[in-house]
């Protein structure tokens, strides 16, 4: 069974349809291994009776022979910033402690429509505002990877809870969610596929926003099939949010690895990703799978995206004022933490959002209303959205001389979480997210796949870009690496 | 050409390069900023009335003395934008601006939830959310700038 764990959504799938497990076996397992993990703190919350529930109706449809989905009796787990009715949604937070949504995110209910088991809610970053899921009221989440009692390294943020459970086998694959990285950077220090879909390609109702213009939900599998699996589940128009492409979704099929090839594929090489903390480990890494696509027939050349340098920059003032504006909607009094305080609403406002928010969600709320403060609109916030514009226009220039674009994800392999927490999470972010943002900015499609171990053993990914809705494309792609790297993944 | 003449021309001529580009598809060195640290305006400091300001707008009563100082860094942080060169650039809102946004009929499709919504609020009489008298105004803390601040 621990094998299977390990092994992929297809195997999993025929196993339940020739009836050598039942869907309740599989998610079982899958609870016990969340359990034996625990230490590592992957989830929030585990939803026994629900994932049961769900296996039960699995096993009925398969009992019938109508379990005709893909994923039908296939173990998943969601980060705990998605509504699930009836479940508890946290977001990591004190203000959110107690919320139970009366609706289901769009992705989670397409799921369940396509006979998903539930195994639990991850951990995340408070409101997924971190790089490293360390700052969580549920405690940080360990990588697997170089585990050891008294030292451990961090699984990247802030959907660290979904990598990890990935990673570890307690589920097939897991929803994230990624504004400026949050699927691809812990995939990245995990090990694991991570994809940042394009913007309005997969639907956001319920996800619970942190910064809307660039929010999408992520997935996060064990291999670049299974991610195809999930897409097609999940991607689509939604009525229900607007910021949806109405194009209807055309079902991704990539064809088996061995008739994949990438000859004649015009890969960039944008210059300005390496920057100067980029590890050397990391650097070799994306020098040799260059060469190995060049090698087999690629066309790898180097460009330039000049405006690369600011993008972090820019980035971190429109997350911040977002993020001011969208937190307005916390004060205590129709959901989320309530104070103990009746002088005045204003006053309970602000003693349930001084209590109900970390450090850092504070931190954010202020800065980023200093930078919308009149004086301050023109100078900083309308000056960071005319830099937006730089950014997604070096991307449409790249698309003039090449059809994908290869980077790292991270600049490292995962830190020790004690060398971590010595920095700032601004500091943090700056540092984690500047390979992984820029497609936030542009919207377009991104996927971190893992390529080898380091020297220590811990994991270095690889991240793809493509042209919106190249989704096709830059899958494609990741298979064909994925196929001759052959990571290894967690023992 | 013979072997001869086509290594001596590879020698002299092209070598460094093509051996470069062979093993080097990637750049070998970082890319230079192109911030001018020295043109960076001076470090903005954050006086008591801009705190009172903030904390009436963010509605959070917490600026303590250090989260001043992570707003300080911030600002300074972001003051790295002023030097891009954006004249004649439109704003990017979002970009889906090439667009227009699909919206629903206005017509009912779900709800009646009254009795769920409301298990959500912590305080509440019959129907009707309860909230403390409003229209006064945040009262600034006194000690603004208190090193023991405490949150939480």
């Amino acid at each position: 069974m621990d094998k299977l764990l390990l092994s992929n959504i297809r195997n999993a799938r025929k196993l339940l349809h020739e009836n050598y497990i039942t869907p309740k076996d599989l998610l079982n397992s899958c609870l016990t291994q969340a359990k034996d993990t625990n230490h590592l703190n992957a989830y929030i919350t585990l939803t026994e009776d629900e994932g049961n529930k769900q296996a039960k109706q699995s096993l009925e449809r398969y009992q019938k022979k109508e379990a005709t989905s893909k994923l039908d009796g296939i173990p998943i787990a969601i980060k705990d910033n998605f509504c699930t009715a009836n479940i508890k949604t946290t977001c990591a937070s004190k203000m959110l402690e107690n919320f139970v949504p009366t609706y289901n995110a769009t992705v989670y209910e397409k799921l369940l429509n396509a006979g998903a088991v539930l195994v639990g809610k991850t951990n995340l970053d408070q409101f997924a505002m971190g790089s490293g899921t360390i700052d969580s009221i549920y405690d940080s989440t360990k990588n697997a990877w170089g585990y050891t009692e008294d030292d451990y390294y961090i699984a990247g943020g802030s959907s660290g809870g979904s990598a990890v459970a990935v990673a570890t086998g307690s589920c097939f694959a897991a929803l994230g969610s990624d504004t400026g990285g949050s699927t691809r950077n812990p995939a990245s220090y995990c090990g694991v596929v991570g994809l940042k879909p394009t913007y309005g390609l997969v639907s956001r109702l319920g996800l619970i926003p942190l910064v809307n213009s660039m929010d999408v939900p992520g997935i996060l599998t064990r291999t670049v099939d299974d991610c195809v699996l999930i897409l097609n589940t999940i991607a689509g128009h939604d009525p229900k949010d607007s910021t949806t492409l109405t194009k209807p979704y055309k079902e991704i099929l990539l064809p088996s690895s061995g008739k994949l090839s990438v000859k004649g594929l015009k890969i960039g090489i944008p210059k300005e990703y390496h920057c100067k903390n980029l590890d050397k480990e990391v650097l070799d890494t994306w020098n040799d799978v260059a060469k190995l696509l060049d090698e087999n027939g690629a066309v790898v050349k180097e460009i330039s995206m000049v405006n690369t340098e600011h993008s972090i920059v820019c980035y971190s003032i429109l997350n911040q004022c977002e993020v001011a504006s969208n937190m307005a909607r916390y004060d205590g009094i129709e959901f989320g933490l309530r104070a103990d305080e009746n002088s005045s609403t204003e006053k309970l406002y602000a003693t349930s959002r001084s209590h109900g928010f970390n450090e850092v969600v504070r931190n954010r709320i202020l800065t980023g209303n200093y930078f919308l403060l009149t004086k301050n609109y023109e100078k900083y916030f309308n000056q960071a959205l005319k830099v937006r514009r730089l950014i997604s226009n070096d991307f449409y220039k790249a698309w003039e001389d090449v059809q994908v674009l290869l980077t790292p994800t991270t600049l490292s392999t995962a830190p020790k979480y004690k060398d971590f927490v010595k920095k700032t999470n601004r500091d943090q972010c700056a540092m984690q997210d500047f390979c992984t943002q820029p497609a936030n900015m542009a919207g377009v499609p991104a996927i971190s796949i893992p390529i080898k171990l380091s020297k220590k053993g811990l994991p270095i990914s690889l991240q793809i870009m493509g042209r919106n809705l190249s989704e096709p494309m830059i899958l494609a792609l990741a298979k064909y690496i994925e196929n001759i790297v052959k990571f290894p993944g967690v023992k | 050409m013979n072997y001869i003449s086509r290594s001596i021309v590879r020698l002299y001529c092209t070598k460094p390069r093509v051996i470069l580009n062979r093993k080097y598809l990637v750049p070998k060195y970082p890319a230079q900023s192109t911030i001018d640290a020295r043109k960076l305006p001076e470090r903005t400091k954050i006086d008591a009335n801009t705190i009172a300001l903030l904390e009436r707008l963010s509605l959070v009563d917490c600026a303590n003395r250090q989260s001043i100082e992570t707003l300080e860094e911030a600002i300074a942080f972001a003051d790295q934008i002023l030097q891009v060169n954006t004249e004649g650039v439109e704003p990017l809102v979002t970009v889906l601006e090439d667009r227009p946004l699909v919206v629903r009929e206005d017509e009912v499709t779900e709800g009646n939830r009254r009795a769920e919504v409301l298990l959500n609020a912590s305080v509440v009489e019959d129907e009707y959310f309860v909230a403390p008298p409003g229209n006064i105004p945040l009262e600034a803390r006194e000690n603004l700038l208190h090193e023991e601040e405490k949150c939480n």
